[in-house]
């Protein structure tokens, strides 16, 4: 009902009184002012000067922040993923690194209003594996309640070189390397000649479509997200720059990055992972440790965090919950955790960054996109939830179905008529 | 999530389920079986649980949530001999010569307890051979004792204990069948064997399940049930033959024992609590109705998020609603979860409980009911936070059966405490000590007091913090 509206234009917002974190990395600061022109930041910080005929809305010290960013997920793809008429993540086709999921991503999905009630304003989106290896070129989204998504499409092909990977190469991690060097040097043979790429024999492991939607990655024109766990993957992965040196890689998972910290630092190789895993959950997860994160961030590591370990279609909102739980690491004797400001860089800033987008979106810095978040208390607590978001400084509606779910049973019992009648 | 602010009126509710009626299956003074061809044994695995060694301790100066909705603020909890042995104010007095740690903007709680859990049944890692948690064979197999599938040496026990603060939790079978099969409920502690954690006294469950699992397994198969109808005729059909099971065994007639029956005959005699997997409100409601047409008692639905819609109907008919904070959309019938069905089942009069399903949700149950709790009190529900953690403590104990003996920090209850590093409904916060019947099995401060279970030692990782 909303995003079908005209979208609203971006006015000028003044935001005053806050008790701001811009997304860097820094802390919070108290009495702290956010000023958003022409859908961009143009000054937050304390002691900023309040354009005279702004709209201003005073924060009363409630908190402030940049849209949470979420590093990884499939919203968008899917209303309701066991659903597999509402489920767009991953096909068997004959199709793999080709596939693009920018103009499938249905900004009318529940999901999207649900995660932007929770002050989620971005995501990066990722297809899933039906074929082979390669899943194809996610995008990176904004949530606003309008028909137009897309932030960058084709913003980075998706692989899977861990335990999923294996068995899509058929059983073996042998196999799998083979597979993905193979693919890559087929896209390069496609790259050389275009008119004369062999996508139709028995030998070619690529059509002619996906060897052509590699080549950007052979190039380094387009970041691999790179989908491995366990410390030996992740320096298999690395490796695969011996062979394709140009490879702009993005590893997402590594759970137990923090075993190989240094190898992943000196590649500077950004890192998305879910934070929370702690358990042997699979063999290529047995040094599984909440302070992966902390640990990584120590060493140098750009640090994001997503949905990796399942509701990646609907639970983004919990980005918040993973990064408080970095900060409660700093209470538990023996754990690496992140200071507030770290934590909450690793859901705005630094996911941004890992999408090569540092210098448009996560961050109340001038120049980034308005997206701001007034909280009725500390983001990171369960208990506090967004009371007014904006996207490109736009204000965003913050009712879904589930705020009219939960008005129409406010009472259970049925009045004069039945609840049918009460929307 | 639930709550409980009525307290008083939630015992009565549950009274028939927690009250002397419950058949102590644990004793090993127990009577002997009944006589005939029928006759079963009254507890062939028995627990062999003994509490640790613990020692005289009291913690001091911190805020207590009792677990039943009352709110100590300087408080003192004095355990010994593995219970609690006084609680009160700051003058509540204790020993001179015993452990006393300072808890000063601390929290201390009843441990939590999670109502419902796959752990053992479903461990780490979870490759195939260790999938133990369906017996999809059947639609129909409450024979089967998820007890029998519990593999001890699951790390998941200690992650529940270490960042979660889980003293108590029942492991269920999964949710394929109609009839899953008996629940076990555990101490959260390590053990050789499964018979070394499982809670003394606690009474069986069932496990059933509405819905659509049971009709997706069977009708993808060619078998019935493949439709909701087809599940409730599949159900009725069953109670109709325990029915006559029980009441030839009621009267000592022979019959050839039949393990399932014997399960279904023990929860039409009120020996069993049935653990009801059901999401959406108009099932919930069919179930009531079946439940009155063969003179059974669900003891609480799970997964249920539409218990909202119907908190009423649930409130009158006694039943509690064990729930997620926020888990919505991943299925049809999961559709319309919304943030504040805890709080609406609470405020309703009605029981609530904070479960998990999941490994990881197991480790921040207290995260799950802060969700429900904000939710709450955004939309004017105010709940304090002593009576939110009714939701993690005595609801679950009275639904399990056990809170006679835990759920709360009562003087004579099992000495089953958290003593947190911070409100427990804060994300910053952890349990910084457990005690377990008075045995202090997690200090966060000691590396030697974090288990490593058989399956981590000696790999990557092992005894490193989680």
């Amino acid at each position: 009902m909303f995003a079908t509206a005209t979208p609203a234009l971006a006015q000028s917002l003044v935001i005053t009184g806050a008790t701001l974190a811009i997304g860097d990395g820094s802390e919070p600061i108290r009495n702290g002012t956010v000023v958003i022109s022409a859908g961009k930041v143009v000054a937050a910080g304390a002691g900023v000067a309040v354009p005279a005929g702004a709209k201003t809305i005073d924060a009363g010290g409630k908190w402030v922040t940049p849209g949470i960013m979420s590093g990884f997920s499939r919203v968008g793809l899917a209303e309701v993923p066991a659903v597999k008429e509402t489920n767009d993540t991953s096909a068997r086709s004959p199709f793999s690194a080709a596939i693009d999921v920018a103009p499938v991503i249905n900004p009318l999905a529940n999901p999207i209003a649900i995660s932007r009630t929770a002050g989620v304003t971005r995501a990066v989106v990722a297809p899933a594996t039906g074929t082979n290896i390669f899943a194809g070129q996610g995008a990176v989204i904004d949530l606003g309640a309008d028909m137009s998504p897309i932030t960058r499409p084709r913003a980075f092909q998706y692989v899977e070189m861990g335990e999923a990977g294996v068995e899509e190469a058929g059983g073996s991690r042998a196999a799998m390397i083979l597979t993905f060097k193979m693919m890559l040097t087929q896209a390069q043979d496609y790259a050389k000649a275009p008119a004369s790429y062999d996508g139709r024999s028995k030998d070619a492991l690529l059509n002619r479509v996906d060897a052509q939607a590699l080549v950007p990655v052979v190039s380094g024109a387009m970041p691999l997200m790179v989908h491995a766990e366990s410390a030996r993957d992740i320096l298999a992965v690395l490796a695969l720059r011996q062979d394709f040196p140009a490879l702009k890689l993005i590893l997402a998972g590594a759970t137990e990055g923090w075993m190989v910290a240094p190898q992943i630092a000196a590649a500077r190789v950004p890192v998305i992972t879910a934070g929370l895993e702690d358990l042997p959950s699979s063999f290529e997860k047995l040094a599984a440790t909440q302070s992966n994160v902390g640990r990584l961030v120590k060493a140098g590591v750009s640090v994001s965090m997503g949905m990796l370990t399942g509701d990646d279609a609907l639970q983004l909102r919990a980005a918040t919950q993973q990064a408080g739980n970095m900060v409660a690491l700093l209470k538990v004797p023996g754990a690496t955790g992140l200071s507030w400001g770290q934590a909450l860089r690793t859901i705005t800033s630094a996911p941004a960054e890992a999408m090569g987008l540092g210098d448009r979106i996560g961050s109340l810095t001038p120049g980034k996109a308005g997206d701001v978040v007034i909280w009725d208390g500390d983001p990171l607590e369960m208990t506090s939830a967004p009371v007014a978001v904006w996207i490109d400084g736009v204000q965003q509606p913050l009712e879904n179905r589930q705020t009219r779910l939960r008005d129409r049973y406010a009472t259970p019992t049925e009045g004069a008529l039945p609840k049918a009648y009460e929307w | 999530m639930r709550q409980q602010g009525r307290a008083l009126l939630i015992a009565a509710l549950l009274a028939g389920l927690a009250g002397p009626a419950v058949a102590r299956r644990d004793k090993e003074d127990a009577p002997a079986a009944q006589q005939g061809s029928s006759a079963e044994p009254e507890n062939p695995y028995p627990s062999t649980y003994k509490p640790y060694p613990g020692r005289p301790t009291a913690i001091r100066g911190a805020t207590i949530f009792d677990g039943e909705g009352g709110r100590i603020d300087n408080g003192v909890v004095f355990l010994s001999e593995g219970k609690v042995t006084a609680i009160g104010g700051p003058d509540t007095p204790i020993p001179a010569d015993i452990a006393v740690f300072d808890g000063t903007g601390k929290y201390v709680t009843p441990g939590v307890i999670d109502i419902h859990s796959h752990l053992g049944d479903y461990p780490s890692p979870g490759v195939e051979a260790n999938s133990d948690g369906n017996e999809a064979t059947s639609a129909v197999t409450p024979h089967v004792w998820a007890e029998h599938s519990i593999w001890p040496q699951d790390a998941g026990f200690s992650r529940a204990l270490a960042n979660g603060g889980v003293t108590s939790l029942q492991i269920l079978p999964g949710s394929a069948n109609l009839f899953g099969g008996r629940s076990v409920t555990l101490k959260n502690v390590p053990a050789r064997t499964m018979q070394g954690m499982k809670f003394p006294g606690a009474p069986y469950g069932l496990k059933m399940a509405c819905g659509e699992n049971p009709k997706r397994v069977y009708g993808s198969k060619g078998r019935e049930p493949s439709t909701r109808m087809g599940n409730m005729a599949v159900n009725r059909q069953t109670w109709i033959k325990a029915r006559e099971y029980e009441k030839k065994r009621a009267a000592g007639k022979d019959q050839t024992r039949d393990l399932g029956m014997e399960t279904l005959a023990d929860v039409l005699e009120g020996k069993i609590l049935v653990h009801n997997h059901c999401y959406r409100a108009d099932e919930m409601a069919n179930v009531i109705d079946m439940s009155k047409e063969f003179g059974y008692k669900v003891a609480a639905f799970h997964h249920a998020v539409e218990a909202y819609k119907i908190a009423d109907l649930l409130r009158d008919n006694g039943i509690c609603a064990a729930l997620w904070g926020d888990w919505y959309g991943f299925k049809m019938e999961a559709y319309d979860g919304i943030k504040e069905n805890i709080p609406l089942v609470h405020r309703a009069g009605a029981c609530a409980i904070v479960h998990s399903d999941d490994q990881d949700g197991i480790q921040r149950l207290n995260q799950e009911a802060a969700k429900a709790l904000g939710a709450g009190r955004r939309m004017g529900i105010n709940i304090s936070d002593e009576v939110a953690w009714t939701w993690l403590a005595i609801n679950p104990a009275r639904a399990m059966g056990i809170a006679d003996q835990t759920g709360s920090l009562k003087v004579g209850k099992m000495a089953d405490v958290v003593l947190w590093n911070g409100n427990p409904f804060s994300t910053y916060s952890r349990p910084e000590k457990v005690w377990i019947d008075g045995a202090l099995l997690y200090d966060s401060a000691n590396p030697k007091l974090r288990p490593v279970v058989d399956f981590e030692l000696g790999q990557i990782g092992a005894g490193d913090v989680k």
